[in-house]
């Protein structure tokens, strides 16, 4: 899918550019692109590397499966289906905690661990099951207290107070993340009634 | 407002450092190995970042979307959104790089601290890929029915764009 729009967004920029006399523009663009993609890995290179050398710490320490822990009466309510002991509650915990402090490359393995438990459980194996859509809703909110990447453009660009989006960032998440929950749990209860 | 959003990360510091010093982690070495681990990282997303740089740029200095732009200019009326938005909130559920990089643009032409700025910082921090993330995780499963997850989290998108731009007309 990423294949597909990146050809469209490259088609449509140079007909369009072709088609409108504007090919001088495009030449100099494609000329210039790769660098430009160096200054942004280069400006975000420094604030990537110094976080997760942070977060090492936190996950060393043990502080990140403390943060996750207290997630836990949250999730049991979220997942009511999921047996309390079950593995799969440690996972996802794990993977909400990191992708909340940013740490994407944490989450990920959590994440997927948490998909593998809850298909021991499910009864369809082809079919997704109410909590893998509840986890996945939750997920896809993207919760991040600390956005790393977004501080470093801000930084680099010369902002007067790269912090300044974190607090709206996180309101705005809690939103979705809430929008998310509530039309699953509505979901769930029609299908409910249905049957 | 502000002094909320100066010592959040001063102070997310400061409990990560000690915590570890509290439980006799070797601090330094934690952090050098997790600061290897982050190089490695932003080396490996390079191919990527190049790649859709390169795509967006294109797109972008091709004032395909000033032309799109004028076409449905009309049927907004007086809504004032400023519309290079639109392009970052419709490839963010599928490219976080794509996204990256248009944030990239913005940030360019306009300033991180211009409204528009702004916006794609909340924006960017306020949405995942969804759509990358539903086919990982379902692809790993082997769950080819996957009912409501995808526009149930598109949903969910949604009201964040909706939020990012009420809430970032509301603080600034």
């Amino acid at each position: 899918m990423v294949g597909y729009i990146w050809a469209f967004l490259i088609g449509i920029g140079i007909i369009y550019s072709l088609l409108s006399g504007n090919i001088n523009v495009i030449n100099e663009s494609i000329l210039t692109n790769a660098s430009e993609a160096l200054d942004l890995i280069l400006n975000l290179l420094p604030i990537i590397v110094l976080w997760t050398g942070v977060l090492k710490i936190a996950e060393v320490s043990g502080l990140l499966d403390k943060f996750a822990h207290l997630l836990n009466p949250f999730l049991c309510k979220l997942f009511p289906s999921v047996p309390k002991d079950n593995k799969a509650l440690g996972y996802i915990s794990s993977n909400i905690a990191a992708n909340m402090l940013g740490l994407g490359s944490a989450a990920t393995p959590a994440g997927l661990k948490a998909m593998n438990e809850l298909q021991k459980i499910n009864p369809e194996k082809d079919t997704a099951s109410p909590p893998m859509i509840t986890f996945l809703i939750l997920n896809t909110a993207g919760v991040t207290i600390i956005p790393t990447t977004i501080l470093a453009l801000r930084v680099a660009y010369g902002s007067s107070n790269p912090g300044e989006i974190i607090f709206p960032a996180i309101i705005a998440t809690t939103c979705s993340s809430i929008a998310g929950i509530t039309l699953d749990y509505l979901i769930r209860k029609k299908h409910q009634k249905w049957k | 407002m502000e002094i909320i959003s100066k010592i959040i990360l001063p102070i997310f510091i400061i409990v990560i450092v000690f915590y570890g010093v509290k439980k006799r982690v070797n601090v330094y070495d934690a952090f050098l190995e997790g600061a290897k681990e982050g190089l490695v990282t932003t080396f490996n997303i390079f191919p990527a970042v190049i790649a859709m740089i390169f795509a967006i740029n294109i797109f972008l200095d091709s004032n395909f979307l000033a032309f799109l732009i004028k076409l449905i200019s009309p049927l907004l009326g007086r809504i004032t959104m400023p519309l290079e938005i639109i392009p970052m909130a419709l490839l963010r559920p599928v490219s976080g790089t794509a996204s990256l990089a248009i944030m990239n643009d913005i940030f360019k032409n306009f300033g991180p601290d211009s409204f528009i700025g702004r916006l794609a910082s909340v924006l960017q921090g306020c949405t995942d890929t969804t759509i990358y993330v539903i086919a990982l995780y379902f692809g790993t499963v082997k769950i080819t029915k996957i009912k409501h997850a995808l526009w149930g989290g598109l949903f969910a998108d949604l009201v964040g764009i909706g939020a990012a731009i009420i809430l970032t007309n509301l603080f600034f």
